[in-house]
């Protein structure tokens, strides 16, 4: 069994579609609506508060769009 | 796309279709999330997978699974999964589709394929009306509810679809919805290795139609998922969905029976004694 | 009896040749819902399947019954389907999803009386154009017509073998008097029949595209759990198999489903003509009634009328360029159907100016001999 990819959190972009639900739901508000846009138009989340995620995956498994993904933190 | 898309599930979707079609907090894409993590921590081989879908938003969903996939017509996924697990036992067939196609036009069908416990799993994503054409109620629509084609409220009474498909002899029943998306993951591996007819609902929000309609933005309907939804244990017949009351999650049925598949083979031997 | 083939002589009714030569073709499975007068079908297929180790399903209706038939043929098995024009009617959906998205399938149409629930135990030819343009979109597709128990059989392996080539499904227009009439059936010895097969991918996985013809317009056809991983929809679609609502993909796909069956026409097409060479008069006709209007052909020929009948094998594509030949030197031609009016239409659109006599038969038998006769001396004068 293949645990979620652990640590860095990452936002995929041209992916999102501006729905909020990880700024929303994330347990430690990482996520906060910034004022950048992707190609098409939407209002793209930023993380503001990387460093007091705790990798639940919370955000990675409810994004509709597959537009966040955790990479492997390279400081650890 | 200028962006290089370095996703950990690109084995296990059709990368080059996305984006999807669905609209922004649509709980579609949380299913469908689920339903690939689910192959993924499985390690199941997608080969043996095939994931089929009827029409509406629901219907979707097979075009962006990396297994074989087939889109089909309206309310008849499940005899076109009836004729691909019956004549090849190896495959699993994997129905995600909408209430809508499930429960109006597919009704016989789903309540057949249950009573004759074909091996397959149906993901229904129950979203209280007809998406795609516009939001529209239908079989699961609570009482009072507007939409365009009920503009002074519905006054049908909605399914129950847990308690429908229990009688009608599932081997697995269960209820979660698109926020408690670890459980519903969980539920999906349970389904796919389960051998026997396996049905999870799964209560997601139609942002722009449904939720656009009744006054609920896509945040609004998910905190309202979170604040209603109750795991209980309780018999199917008393998990009815109604405005303003406890909606109740969690499993309902889990028997072992034998599967179509088992009975025909069966019936290969008592025809050649 | 439990050997796959039954080689031999039998006395059975045409419903019964039609299953045999469903086992005989190598379908592996089979579902339908019980009809008048097709039910005849299913019950020989439900003693004969198990023994065999093949899959018959009896559906809750004829829309699961298709779907599940085009399901099983994508899992890589033959498959086939038999009702009635009711059944028919509700089919045409799922018919249509079969000819978008290639899949071989045989669809039995034990045709009887209509419209509605009409004459369920007594034969008609009135279904001959909802089997053409039931589904909707621009459709082609192939029908057979058998005129015997014999055919039945016959006919039924070779609709297997043309929805293999084709990728398409492929209907026998079998009917009420056919399906219940007892004669001699003979069986091929196995290695006698002719058995045409899906042509298969011939590249790795990766490199698949499911909807990529070649010049035969006809594309490799993976099934499910190869390995392959493909893709299919009913929605308009790319060679990969994705939707794709652009014209130019709209217009490339529905030519290449058309063009497909139209330019393959004469390939496809069967008819058998007798005492054609000389005659004055061309009785065109198909199924049960030409055995009517053969012998009115004779007993015309007898009076020393030149008659000649040209018996439609296949149905559809409709042989309009053999008919159009063949009307070029007659005094007229006779069409007997038993219907109100339906493949008279497609003759006379093909013979043009010659004068046509269409004689329409409701209910239960196909036009008399003798009926038929009297239109021969008519346009004979």
């Amino acid at each position: 069994m293949f645990p979620l990819p652990k640590n860095k959190v990452k936002i995929i972009k041209s992916l999102c579609k501006g729905c909020g639900y990880c700024i929303e739901f994330c347990p430690k508000n990482v996520f906060e609506r910034s004022t950048e846009l992707n190609e098409k138009g939407v209002t793209l989340p930023e993380i503001v508060r990387g460093d007091e995620c705790i990798s639940c995956g919370l955000c990675v498994m409810l994004c509709p769009d597959f537009a966040i993904t955790m990479e492997e933190n390279p400081d650890e | 796309m200028t962006e290089q898309i370095d996703y950990y599930l690109e084995d296990y979707l059709r990368m080059d279709r996305l984006p999807h079609i669905w609209c922004a907090g649509c709980g579609l894409g949380i299913i469908l999330k689920s339903y690939v993590q689910a192959l993924y921590e499985l390690e199941y081989d997608l080969d043996k997978i095939v994931t089929v879908s009827g029409i509406g938003c629901a219907g979707r969903a097979s075009g962006y699974v990396n297994t074989d996939a087939f889109h089909t017509t309206h309310g008849r996924a499940l005899p076109f999964a009836t004729g691909i697990s019956t004549s090849n036992t190896d495959i699993k067939p994997v129905v995600i589709s909408g209430d809508g196609d499930l429960f109006a036009i597919g009704g016989n069908h789903l309540i057949h394929a249950a009573r004759r416990n074909i091996n397959m799993l149906v993901i229904c994503s129950n979203n209280f009306n007809y998406g795609m054409t516009g939001a529209q109620y239908g079989p699961t629509t609570p009482r009072d509810m507007r939409t365009p084609t009920s503009p002074y409220g519905n006054i049908e009474n909605p399914f129950n679809l847990v308690s429908l498909v229990s009688s009608a002899g599932a081997t697995m029943v269960s209820r979660w919805t698109v926020f408690h998306v670890n459980q519903l993951k969980n539920s999906i591996k349970k389904g796919l290795t389960k051998n026997g007819f396996s049905f999870i609902e799964v209560l997601s929000p139609c942002t722009t139609g449904y939720g656009r309609l009744n006054k609920m933005s896509p945040i609004d309907m998910m905190r309202d998922l979170r604040d209603t939804c109750k795991i209980r244990k309780v018999h199917p017949t008393e998990a009815t969905i109604e405005p303003g009351k406890e909606v109740i999650i969690g499993d309902f049925v889990d028997i072992e029976k034998p599967t179509y598949a088992d009975v025909l083979d069966q019936l290969t031997r008592r025809s050649t004694e | 009896m439990s050997e796959t083939i039954p080689t031999g002589k039998h006395f059975v009714h045409g419903d019964w040749a039609c299953a045999e030569g469903a086992i005989a073709a190598g379908c592996g499975y089979f579902a339908a819902y019980p009809i008048t007068p097709a039910t005849e079908i299913s019950e020989h297929i439900a003693s004969r399947f198990p023994q065999l180790g093949r899959r018959f399903v009896q559906f809750e209706d004829e829309i699961g019954a298709i779907a599940s038939v085009i399901g099983a043929s994508f899992s890589g098995m033959k498959a086939m389907t038999a009702t009635s024009g009711p059944g028919i009617s509700l089919m045409l959906e799922n018919i249509g999803l079969a000819v978008m998205t290639e899949v071989p399938c045989v669809i039995v149409n034990v045709m009887r009386g209509g419209p509605s629930t009409g004459q369920p135990t007594m034969g008609a030819q009135a279904d001959v154009m909802q089997c053409r343009w039931g589904a909707h979109g621009d459709v082609e597709i192939i029908a057979l017509a058998p005129q015997s128990v014999q055919e039945c059989f016959d006919l039924t392996v070779h609709a297997f073998n043309l929805s293999e080539e084709y990728r398409t499904p492929v209907f026998l227009l079998s009917d009420a008097n056919i399906g219940h009439m007892f004669e001699k059936l003979e069986i091929p010895a196995a290695d006698e029949i002719e058995i045409v097969n899906r042509k298969k991918p011939q590249v790795f996985p990766p490199d698949y595209k499911p909807y990529e013809a070649d010049e035969s317009m006809v594309p490799p056809m993976a099934c499910f759990g190869e390995g392959y991983r493909f893709y299919s929809t009913g929605l308009t679609h790319n060679e990969m198999g994705y939707p794709d609502m652009s014209v130019e993909t709209q217009d490339k796909l529905v030519r290449r489903l058309c063009d497909k069956i139209r330019r393959n026409k004469k390939k496809i097409n069967m008819t058998e003509e007798t005492m054609t060479e000389d005659c004055d008069v061309l009785v065109v006709t198909y199924g049960v009634t030409a055995r009517s209007a053969a012998s009115a052909v004779q007993m015309a020929r007898r009076e020393g009328i030149k008659a000649g009948l040209l018996r439609l094998i296949t149905l559809w594509p409709f042989p309009d360029w053999k008919i159009e030949e063949l009307a070029d030197n007659v005094k007229g031609v006779v069409v007997p159907e038993m219907n109100y009016g339906q493949l008279v239409r497609e003759v006379e659109r093909s013979v043009k100016p010659t004068p046509v006599e269409f004689i329409p038969k409701l209910g239960e038998n196909p036009p008399s001999p003798d009926e038929i006769l009297e239109r021969i001396r008519r346009l004979a004068k």
